[in-house]
């Protein structure tokens, strides 16, 4: 019996979860509530089985996230009996640090990539999963499963270390990491087929509903709460949208679509013309922006 | 998305879902020399089968007016080449893996550098490809790079190979140019063993032959780039082989459970089967195949799954799970060919990590028995393998590895060697077979141990290990040492460099391999001598730090103390007892520590002298102390 596509990727993924978990002696999985998310905790539990994952999730909260993905994090959490840390880069709240205040750039470097490289130092984490996929991007196309980083977080994308086989070379200092992508050859399709398949939940606002719209830069922006400032010319709209990436709702821009089940965001998917990325104004900036993020220790 | 489907109707969603799952799956790299198109040709590839974003379609084109190669067309190579210095000077450094599926098959393809100082990273795509796409320029032809790469992929076990002569459109669409060059790579690469060679003439570029058949080339008779990959015959799946399982982890999530995870590296296994544990002989039954979808009845190749056991053996990562009929090698010595990675030179003798899927321990290269020229493969003989260097050498490792050759298995037969202090990957090895030797000489098991003999002496055996410069007044504390130890009753013995140079080292000299070997007998006889319960003083320049970690790891906690004789090169230089550094400074001594080979300091010595300003008494005083106090 040959393996199928999807059993083949799952398989892969397992193999990877079991790998760090035997060889690193602080595992961590960073959770962003969205549906990589979702798929890597379904993986991470299917891998243990019958044991639980032997590792914390981490989610580094800007303070900016819809609503709804805190929770859909808290039920998840509380549903699957896991150990979930939160960590909020307290002095970026202190100096009000915001993407309606400072940029989508400033604020993402702050809450976002500082965030995170604070929780990994205070926990002393030396190994962290991450959802993201090569096909999300181009930088990413060329990282490795098992992602070196250094006593900084840095990420040299000139002096990666090779990756032969499935024999990966877990082996940090102390004070480095490494950043593990069980998902690097997935993609997004895969990833939703995956959903439908193993029946996966997800964040209700995948899917099409009446939602308050600003147009703004040529975005839809979701109105979450009272801090979304509505400029004079600009006018709230209920409007059939769903998001196809879920971050930080002022950066996350809302497609229109009336697919309301995961079935007919797969139909949605094998007729797209534009990349899940278009939505997120942070990847937006040049052509190198996502990579110059990685190298600052950016997921 | 990477399937185009314009119109599904929902009730053959599910069908068509199906249907897509169950497609083979083909996973390729291109590779080749510098600026022979492969980037272009993947680019090409995309955005003729309709795979790329429009988003990116928009991207791509402007940033071919930025830093594009290709005048006032799209530049292809830019979809692939991600990286900010791989924009610049337009050049790929490290692999960019694709996804695609046309209507017969799935693929991911790793489009790999050219360059000769990025072989590594040709290397780690090909290790995971069943095919390879060489590209030539026509213009060019077979050059040292198409050489290498079609070797490395034949070394990694890659069956197939396309021979892709592109742009083909710069010489006129010359039938005598394909024609000449296809000849002369059957002829060279025809002993590398592929099953298949497809030579195809194309225009990366221009797109032609690549999914469409080109109107330039009305000679050629033979497929596009595309039917080739979707058509050419896949070795698929041998389920016959015999089941093998390297142990990942041992789950246990309460007393009642014990499994073995892992991924199924070859063959079939069932509930009620015989399995036996590689490294202890040790067999038992299959009880249960346990996934979180439920329990199997059988698993088989590529499946990650839990073994639970009908026995309770003690099993852990690192071991293997096996056919008992068709059992995989047992052994801590055999020979590979081994691709070097590093900058740094690989040197017999010296320690690395040794590590195969699961698997982790010490090893070293005991021989080079020869390294491979890439151009006429010709076996020449070499004392060390360089960046990017291809050679055959004896293994050995701390504790016996379970292993298959690696062309019978490709998963078992694998390892990766790990620098000690850096922890780079710096080369990759593809075992052949196990020496003899290792299975015949058992370790000998005597009642008489280190504790009793030290016990007799009434002491703590150890071993001193004063390291530095060449005159920085290491033999002469030894000896102070040895004086005061001696007194006070202790039995000691005092390993110098210079004196073991007259006998049991006689043949080695001061080359960076040679002082590495010189470096591992001494450790190896102070080991001995410590077994016997001996207090032995090393007094050894020791210049690398990676040899006096080999030699830290022979011993026990506690028993190695590093002892930095700390006294400054201009010191020595000064002093220079024997005329040495006087005689290196005129040219007239190679490979002399600190002058014209280096000294790399200790990090976290025990004891650290800082020798300026104190007399040799004083200093073996302080050590003598250490000593007491442990």
């Amino acid at each position: 019996m040959s393996l199928t596509h999807l059993q083949r990727l799952e398989a892969e993924a397992i193999h990877i979860f079991r790998e760090v978990a035997a060889t690193s002696s602080r595992p961590v999985m960073l959770y962003s509530i969205g549906k990589d998310s979702s798929v890597m905790l379904h993986l991470a539990r299917k891998a243990f089985y019958p044991a639980k994952p032997p590792f914390p999730l981490l989610h580094v909260d800007t303070t900016w996230k819809f609503r709804e993905m805190i929770a859909f994090r808290d039920r998840t959490v509380s549903d699957l009996g896991l150990e979930l840390i939160v960590h909020v880069n307290l002095d970026g709240l202190e100096q009000n640090i915001g993407p309606f205040s400072h940029g989508s750039s400033i604020h993402t470097h702050v809450m976002k990539t500082l965030g995170l490289r604070q929780a990994l130092d205070k926990y002393g984490f030396d190994a962290a999963f991450g959802g993201a996929r090569r096909d999300e991007e181009k930088s990413r196309a060329k990282e490795r499963i098992f992602s070196f980083r250094n006593a900084q977080h840095a990420w040299d994308p000139k002096n990666q270390r090779p990756e032969m086989w499935k024999t990966y070379n877990t082996r940090v200092a102390s004070g480095e990491s490494i950043r593990v992508f069980p998902l690097s050859n997935w993609t997004e399709l895969d990833i939703w087929q995956y959903i439908l398949k193993e029946d996966i939940p997800i964040v209700p606002l995948y899917f099409a509903d009446k939602r308050p719209i600003v147009e703004r830069d040529g975005m839809m922006i979701m109105v979450d709460d009272e801090r979304m400032q509505i400029a004079q010319g600009e006018k709230v709209e209920d409007r059939l949208v769903r998001f196809r990436t879920l971050g930080c709702y002022p950066l996350t821009g809302a497609i229109e679509s009336d697919a309301t089940t995961v079935p007919d965001i797969v139909r949605e998917m094998l007729t797209a013309r534009t990349s899940e990325r278009q939505g997120r104004l942070i990847d937006k900036d040049e052509a190198g922006s996502m990579e110059k993020k990685k190298r600052e220790g950016y997921f | 998305m990477a399937v185009l489907a314009s119109s599904i109707a929902t009730d053959t969603l599910q069908d068509y879902l199906a249907e897509q799952e169950e497609k083979p799956l083909l996973r390729f790299i291109t590779c080749g020399s510098v600026d022979d198109g492969k980037s272009t040709l993947i680019g090409r590839l995309l955005y003729d089968t309709k795979l790329i974003f429009d988003d990116q379609l928009a991207t791509l084109e402007r940033d071919s007016a930025r830093h594009g190669t290709a005048g006032e067309t799209i530049d292809f190579a830019l979809l692939l080449d991600g990286l900010e210095a791989e924009r610049e000077q337009g050049i790929t450094i490290d692999v960019a893996y694709r996804y695609f599926a046309t209507g017969e098959r799935r693929f991911i393809v790793a489009d790999s550098p050219g360059h000769e100082e990025y072989t590594r990273n040709m290397a780690t795509g090909a290790s995971t490809a069943d095919l390879a796409v060489l590209l030539v320029d026509a213009r060019q032809g077979i050059l040292r790079q198409t050489r290498r790469h079609a070797f490395i992929a034949s070394l990694l076990g890659i069956r197939n190979i396309v021979l892709a002569v592109n742009k083909i459109d710069l010489v006129g669409y010359d039938e005598a140019v394909f024609g000449k060059i296809a000849e002369e790579f059957r002829a060279f690469a025809g002993g590398l063993g592929f099953a298949t060679i497809a030579p195809i003439p194309i225009s990366a570029r221009h797109g032609d032959n690549v999914t469409a058949n080109s109107a330039h080339m009305p000679w050629y008779a033979g497929p596009t780039l595309l039917g080739h990959l979707e058509t050419v015959p896949l070795a698929g799946q041998d389920l016959g082989r015999p089941f093998r399982l390297p142990v990942q982890l041992v789950t246990r999530p309460d007393q009642d459970f014990r499994g073995f995870a892992g991924q199924v590296a070859s063959g079939r296994i069932a509930v009620g089967n015989d399995i036996v544990v590689a490294k202890s002989g040790r067999t038992s039954k299959v009880k249960a195949i346990v996934t979180a979808d439920g329990d199997l009845q059988a698993a088989s190749e590529g499946q990650a799954v839990t073994i639970v056991l009908e026995d309770e053996i003690d099993i852990s990562r690192g071991d293997m799970l096996a056919a008992p009929g068709d059992r995989p090698q047992l052994a801590d010595q055999f020979m590979a060919h081994l691709v070097w990675f590093s900058a740094e030179p690989m040197m017999p003798g010296r320690s690395y990590i040794l590590r195969t899927e699961t698997d982790s321990m010490s090893a070293t290269v005991t021989a080079l028995k020869y390294q491979i020229d890439i151009n006429s493969f010709s076996h020449e003989a070499a004392k060390s393998l360089h960046m990017n260097e291809i050679g055959v050498c004896n293994i050995a490792t701390q504790s016996p590895v379970a292993f298959d050759s690696y062309k019978d298995n490709r998963t078992t037969g694998n390892f990766v060697l790990i620098d000690r202090l850096t922890n780079a990957t710096v080369g990759a090895g593809m075992i052949d077979h196990p020496l003899r030797r290792a299975t015949n000489v058992q370790w000998q098991a005597l009642d008489i141990d280190q504790n009793a003999r030290a016990g007799l002496k009434h002491q703590k055996p150890a071993v001193l290990w004063l390291t530095g410069y060449s005159g920085a007044g290491k033999s002469t504390i030894a000896n102070m040492l040895e004086k005061l130890l001696h007194a006070s009753g202790r039995h000691t013995y005092v390993l110098d460099g210079d004196n073991v140079r007259h006998g049991l080292n006689r043949d080695l000299g001061f080359t960076p391999e040679d002082r590495v070997e010189n470096i591992r007998r001494i450790a190896e006889v102070a080991r001995l001598m410590t077994q016997a319960g001996l207090i032995v003083i090393v007094s050894a320049i020791s210049p690398f730090r990676s040899e006096r970690r080999m030699a830290r790891d022979l011993f026990a906690d506690g028993e190695f103390i590093e002892v930095f004789v700390d006294t400054s090169l201009e010191e020595c230089a000064r002093r220079d007892p024997k005329g040495l550094y006087r005689k290196a400074m005129a040219g007239e001594l190679e490979n002399f520590t600190g002058i014209s080979s280096p000294y790399e300091q200790p990090e976290e010595p025990e004891i650290h002298l800082k020798t300026a300003g104190h007399d040799p008494g004083e200093l073996a005083t302080q050590i003598a102390e250490y000593l007491g106090k442990r």
